[in-house]
């Protein structure tokens, strides 16, 4: 696996820790943004190997984690319907809506399918005119622009069985409810390097600007999350806050036009209520009018009432970076992956899931 | 693997009334008799089931394991067998790692109405190819049929005897703190040739199942190490981790993997990277774990090796009484993480 296996080079990765040793000397809290950063810390046991006085938040970038109760919600009520096909990506399915998960309509008979790609899911609404599907679009702007396509698509194949539940988040909006919030601790991002493959770097700088927080674009691996670190310390023991991109190999400046352009074709820039964080002004994208008849709040006429979510999840501290997942009272006792009280002990990049799996001994 | 090519049996089809498996085959009448007696008991033929009781009588002396296992696998052909093949060396692994020798097993079908006749062919012939392999008789069996949409293609269970070889003393109560852990072979094989296949996510590769009767290479290292063995195990669904995290938490002893040891073919490590899973949590077919004393290790390693089934085995951690219960494994980058049982199923990621 050529590309990768340089990546998590043992001798590499011994001397950044060695060096990030070396120039650390004050402590600094650093937010990774992406639950698969979260991962890779973990499973690799790197934050044992990091100083004591450099911390390593988790912060919300895990897609599955931030999605609403109420729209979870909005799903299962989707997937309830008669003739309706629910088309999901996996890991949605385990999370908890305000009664039940999409797992469990999916056993008591509903139309629930896990799939890899959303034209998959326009695929199935071709093969099946008599039927309604629905994509349950969530995601970063990392997934958005497939999104958008499977909607482009559809209406060139002019479906009208087709329509998705949009419920993608923004990283930027994100990170400044984080560092505006009165009790923050970060000094630096980590920020993450598939969303700026789509999105590119440029709006990272008024960020790093107003806040004066360092911001480093770091890819999954060992050597790019140490050398990520090393960076972002760098900076914070200069004083500096800049914009950096570690992910060169990925990360563009401008980032993918052609997939900016898709987003921006399909959607509109919206407010969301983040799971354990509450309503963020414009840090969300909703279908636009031009493509309305292929949202599915607008075809389905949902009104639900406002779920509220399980006050024994701490998620929303977890999620800001408050609280690590082990000072969670219910963590591993419980809230379990298999019966979670919150999102992020059930999705694969979840924080509370990764401490769950990889952190035995502390 | 080897043996497997040199005996591969080329059967014609014989001659059915049908193109299909119909109802009527599973009905016990005229159709059940004439699929019996023109297929499965020819292809299969030995005294035992010759006798054609309702059970196969027959002496064993001395002691036995018997086990018992159903393959409902989909699909039903994927690269490197079939269910028919999985189904025999299925249940001749377990008997295997018993510490037994496996010899006589049931076979039952249960079928979904219109199944092609020439499928099923198909799988009868792996599975007699599968059974002499192994060195095993079909000796008794049953044949059901399922109307359509209430089954999924075919399914089959066999059962198995075998005797105990007075060498072995197979269990986990045997293992000790500094015992070696051994996998005879690659990981991860079986699950990521099945998720190839899998709608959807169809990639190409040409990554086999490593479906193998494993119970001459666990006779020969039983006839050369006998208690020294101390555990064996073929870490089928969930993959090592989910046996690993078994025996942990029934000794309450540590063990200790070291990832750069985990032997993994690089096209099924780039398939598992892609699709977000783990191969410690990936199925495998023909594959087993063992725990061995220290003393032997190096031993049993270089006698597995000479074996086709073993030529990728690997030493990949020990037994400690650290972390007692707890599976952990030092990464590649050389931090130290937890290995958890996995919960539901594997799902991919999703960015």
């Amino acid at each position: 696996m050529k590309y990768l296996t340089e990546y998590r080079d043992p001798e590499l990765v011994e001397e950044f820790i060695k060096e990030i040793h070396r120039i650390t000397t004050k402590p600094w809290t650093l937010m990774e943004i992406c639950g698969g950063q979260t991962h890779s810390l973990v499973k690799n046991g790197i934050l044992d190997m990091l100083p004591d006085k450099i911390t390593m938040v988790h912060g919300p970038g895990c897609p599955v984690c931030v999605t609403s109760v109420s729209v979870i919600d909005e799903a299962i009520y989707l997937a309830e319907q008669p003739n309706t096909i629910m088309c999901s990506f996996g890991d949605m399915l385990r999370v908890p809506g305000s009664k039940k998960s999409l797992l469990e309509v999916k056993a008591e008979g509903a139309d629930v399918r896990i799939l890899y790609s959303p034209l998959e899911a326009v695929q199935l609404a071709k093969q099946n005119p008599d039927k309604q599907v629905v994509f349950f679009a969530v995601g970063f702007e990392t997934t958005a622009p497939a999104n958008a396509l499977s909607v482009v698509h559809a209406d060139q194949l002019g479906l009208d069985n087709y329509s998705i539940l949009a419920s993608h988040v923004l990283v930027p909006p994100a990170m400044e409810a984080i560092l505006s919030d009165e009790e923050n601790l970060i000094d630096a991002f980590l920020a993450a390097g598939h969303v700026c493959t789509i999105m590119g770097i440029n709006e990272y700088h008024p960020v790093a600007e107003k806040y004066e927080c360092p911001i480093v674009v770091t890819g999954f691996e060992p050597v790019d999350l140490l050398q990520g670190i090393l960076m972002a310390v760098q900076q914070l023991e200069k004083g500096e806050y800049k914009v950096e991109n570690q992910y060169a190999r990925s990360v563009q400046r401008e980032g993918n036009r052609l997939a900016q352009d898709t987003i921006q074709k399909v959607f509109a820039v919206s407010d969301r209520v983040w799971r354990g964080i509450g309503n963020i002004p414009q840090s969300g994208y909703e279908v636009n009018d031009r493509y309305k008849n292929y949202n599915a709040r607008l075809k389905f006429m949902i009104d639900l009432p406002f779920a509220e979510e399980n006050k024994e999840c701490i998620s929303g501290d977890i999620m800001k970076g408050l609280k690590k997942p082990k000072q969670c009272p219910n963590f591993g006792t419980k809230c379990k992956p298999e019966h979670p009280l919150g999102a992020p002990m059930v999705s694969s990049e979840g924080a509370c899931a990764a401490y769950y799996h990889y952190a035995g001994e502390e | 693997m080897a043996d497997k090519i040199k005996m591969q049996l080329q059967c014609p089809m014989p001659k059915f009334d049908f193109d299909v498996i119909t109802l009527g085959h599973g009905s016990g009448g005229l159709l059940t008799h004439r699929l019996l007696q023109s297929g499965v008991f020819d292809i299969f033929k030995n005294d035992l089931l010759d006798q054609q009781h309702d059970g196969a009588i027959f002496e064993m002396n001395g002691k036995m394991a018997f086990s018992s296992d159903s393959y409902v696998i989909s699909p039903i052909f994927f690269p490197g067998g079939n269910i028919g093949d999985l189904a025999i060396n299925g249940t001749v692994n377990d008997l295997s790692m018993c510490g037994a020798k496996p010899k006589y097993l049931s076979l039952a079908f249960i079928i979904e109405e219109g199944f092609p006749m020439t499928e099923f062919w198909e799988i009868l012939v792996s599975i007699k190819n599968a059974a002499d392999n192994a060195g095993v008789q079909i000796v008794t069996g049953d044949t059901k049929v399922v109307e359509k949409g209430k089954g999924d293609k075919i399914y089959i269970n066999t059962s198995g005897v075998g005797l105990i070889n007075p060498k072995a003393n197979i269990h986990h109560k045997n293992i000790q703190d500094g015992d070696v852990i051994i996998v005879s072979g690659n990981i991860a094989s079986h699950g990521m040739a099945i998720m190839s296949l899998r709608q959807g996510l169809e990639f190409e590769t040409s990554i086999v199942s490593d479906t193998a009767n494993l119970n001459h290479t666990v006779q020969t290292l039983v006839e050369a190490f006998g208690t020294d063995i101390h555990f064996l195990r073929d870490p089928t669904r969930g993959g090592i981790a989910s046996v690993l995290n078994e025996i942990a938490e029934l000794t309450q002893l540590g063990f200790y993997l070291d990832q750069k040891l985990l032997p993994v073919d690089e096209q099924v490590d780039g398939a598992c990277e892609m699709l977000g899973l783990d191969p410690l949590y990936v199925a495998n077919e023909g594959l087993f774990l063992a725990v061995v004393k220290k003393e032997i290790a190096d031993a049993f390693l270089a006698l597995l090796r000479k074996d086709s089934n073993g030529t990728s085995a690997a030493v990949i951690g020990e037994v400690t009484t650290d972390h007692g219960g707890k599976v952990m494994m030092k990464s590649r980058v050389g931090g130290k993480r937890m290995v958890n049982y996995l919960t539901g199923e594997q799902l991919p990621r999703i960015c």
